[in-house]
């Protein structure tokens, strides 16, 4: 199956837009991917035609959205090689991790340990940080390399008999670098610990197994993923949700209700309390529909050929520098500009037309590690070509001039 | 015409000598550049506006005569000139005059629109606010 570049932005309305009388060069799809008309259209459909609340009514539209929202939970599982029982909407990855969190927490002791990295997002930091401050657990931190990937024999070494969860990125949003979530999952394992994946950023890029990596819990967002925001998903082991507590109490989450007791539904539904994101579900599902139809070896390949080209064209640059440059990391380029803060660099960026994101990357940690305040980062998509690779390396080179 | 009126006419004179976006864009850094650093211990933790991508921070003085004096600072350039041009227009008013004042709109005027943008990443916003708070708050004593 070929990819044809220019076929696939014309799938992207906003695309066209011009910015400061400039074409955009959208560069910030690590922080939220535009959306392709397949999504659009399934949740303008649903809105037209067919919307009601789900599972409740027993009318016309109330079984059709169920059959929509319903369909698209077995649209999400198939993607990522789950059972649809096994998917958990949420209304972000951010919850997703929440939702663990507080379930995992309320069993955990005093002196428990659960193990993070230091390229964490704050999504897969500050959750566990609430056990720290409530439980009295003990976080401990997998350091990062120079060039950007985790220390293996440094996280074999915090896995020990009080180790309960390992919750890691599968790919860093800020250095690109992809971990291999398979290891990870096997020695957090062999150490008795469960193993959560932060899969936001992974899941754009490459097709994920749950099964094949053996994660207990894998949570990401959609609006990352082509799909809406509002929308998130925590796929985790059916017998791993069975073991959790509810989440959130209200609608939909119960099996019975008296005025002394209740009992719940079983998973996914008990952790859906209240009307879940009806429409937002739709569209993710409309959206992993549209990535699973199109070539996604040769996607990674020409988002690859992106960033190399860009890294090549800055080879040079000695006013440049690079956080990240693990081996097969993703197209994600994280950088400073000697003299210039990256808000400065982001904001004469953006009247060139070229949308990047500036600052902490809500990951403090590796900020700090890598010993920057903050930092700049272009993330390529599907949909960008080498053209704007260029119109990015033209803009950022004229950038440097402001401040040189 | 209040004295920040005038400041922002004379504002606008200059800028109207400036060019296209670039030329107003190296001004403002320029205008950065020669902002007088605040000290470190200026640089505190209650000085700290709230922003994200670049750390502002705005140090306020009463004045005898009951106008009230700022100074402000950023690690990053172009806010730093963006702080200077504030600093030009509510630097040594009247809280009422200050209060009076729309600051997006003199924005607009300057072509630097959208520098004020309600984004949290940019502390700016947040130091308009700020100022026109501890104005409130010289009125009200």
């Amino acid at each position: 199956m070929a990819f044809d570049v220019q076929a696939v932005r014309a799938e992207f309305p906003i695309l066209l837009r011009h910015v400061h009388g400039k074409p955009l060069v959208y560069l910030d799809s690590a922080a939220s991917a535009q959306k392709p008309r397949a999504v659009i259209e399934a949740m303008t459909r649903a809105m037209e035609h067919s919307y009601a609340n789900v599972h409740r009514g027993l009318h016309t539209l109330a079984n059709e959205t169920t059959d929509a929202y319903e369909g698209a939970r077995s649209k999400i599982a198939g993607f990522i090689g789950a059972d649809p029982h096994e998917i958990v909407f949420t209304k972000g990855g951010t919850e997703a991790v929440n939702l663990v969190a507080s379930g995992i927490g309320a069993s955990l002791q005093p002196g428990d340990e659960i193990v993070l990295s230091e390229m964490e997002h704050h999504a897969n930091i500050v959750p566990w940080h609430f056990l720290r401050e409530r439980k009295g657990v003990v976080l401990k931190w997998v350091p990062v390399t120079d060039d950007g990937r985790l220390d293996l024999e440094a996280y074999q070494d915090l896995l020990g008999p009080k180790t309960r969860l390992v919750a890691l990125s599968h790919m860093s949003n800020v250095l690109g670098t992809i971990n291999d979530a398979k290891a990870l999952a096997r020695m957090a394992h062999e150490a008795g610990a469960l193993v959560l994946f932060d899969g936001c950023q992974a899941i754009v890029h490459k097709p994920v197994d749950v099964k094949d990596i053996d994660a207990d819990f894998y949570v990401f967002s959609g609006h990352k993923l082509y799909g809406p925001t509002g929308i998130g998903i925590l796929y985790g082991k059916a017998e791993r949700l069975a073991a959790l507590p509810p989440y959130q109490g209200g609608g939909e989450m119960i099996a019975t209700v008296t005025r002394d007791e209740i009992t719940y539904a079983d998973p996914p539904h008990r952790f859906e309390a209240g009307t879940p994101p009806i429409l937002e579900a739709i569209g993710l599902g409309a959206a992993v529909d549209w990535l699973a139809a199109q070539d996604r070896e040769a996607i990674a390949a020409h988002e690859h050929r992106l960033y190399a080209r860009v890294r090549d064209r800055l080879a040079g640059a000695n006013w440049l520098k690079v956080i990240g440059e693990a081996p097969g990391k993703g197209a994600i380029l994280s950088f400073t500009v000697d003299g210039a803060h990256a808000h400065d660099v982001a904001q004469i960026l953006d009247r060139y037309g070229v949308a990047v994101r500036a600052g902490t990357h809500c990951a403090e940690p590796l900020m700090r590690r890598f010993g920057v305040s903050s930092s700049a980062r272009a993330s390529f998509a599907l949909y960008n070509t080498e053209d704007e690779a260029d119109a990015f390396v033209d803009a950022l080179t004229k950038t440097q001039a402001f401040f040189a | 015409m209040s004295d920040i009126d005038d400041a922002l006419t004379e504002l606008r004179d200059e800028f109207d000598l400036l060019g296209d976006w670039e030329e107003r864009y190296r001004y403002v850094i320029e205008l950065g550049r020669d902002l007088a650093p605040l000290t470190d211990a200026e640089r505190s933790d209650a000085n700290k506006v709230r922003g994200c991508a670049s750390q502002v921070w705005l140090v306020t003085e009463p004045q005898e005569d009951g106008t009230l004096r700022f100074r402000g600072d950023s690690d990053a350039h172009i806010v730093s000139g963006l702080i200077a041009l504030l600093l030009r227009l509510y630097s040594g008013r009247a809280p009422a005059d200050i209060l009076a004042f729309d600051a997006k709109a003199a924005f607009d005027q300057l072509g630097l629109a959208g520098a004020l943008s309600s984004q949290r990443s940019n502390g700016l916003a947040s130091m308009v606010q700020r100022i026109r708070r501890d104005a409130e708050a010289a009125l009200a004593a």
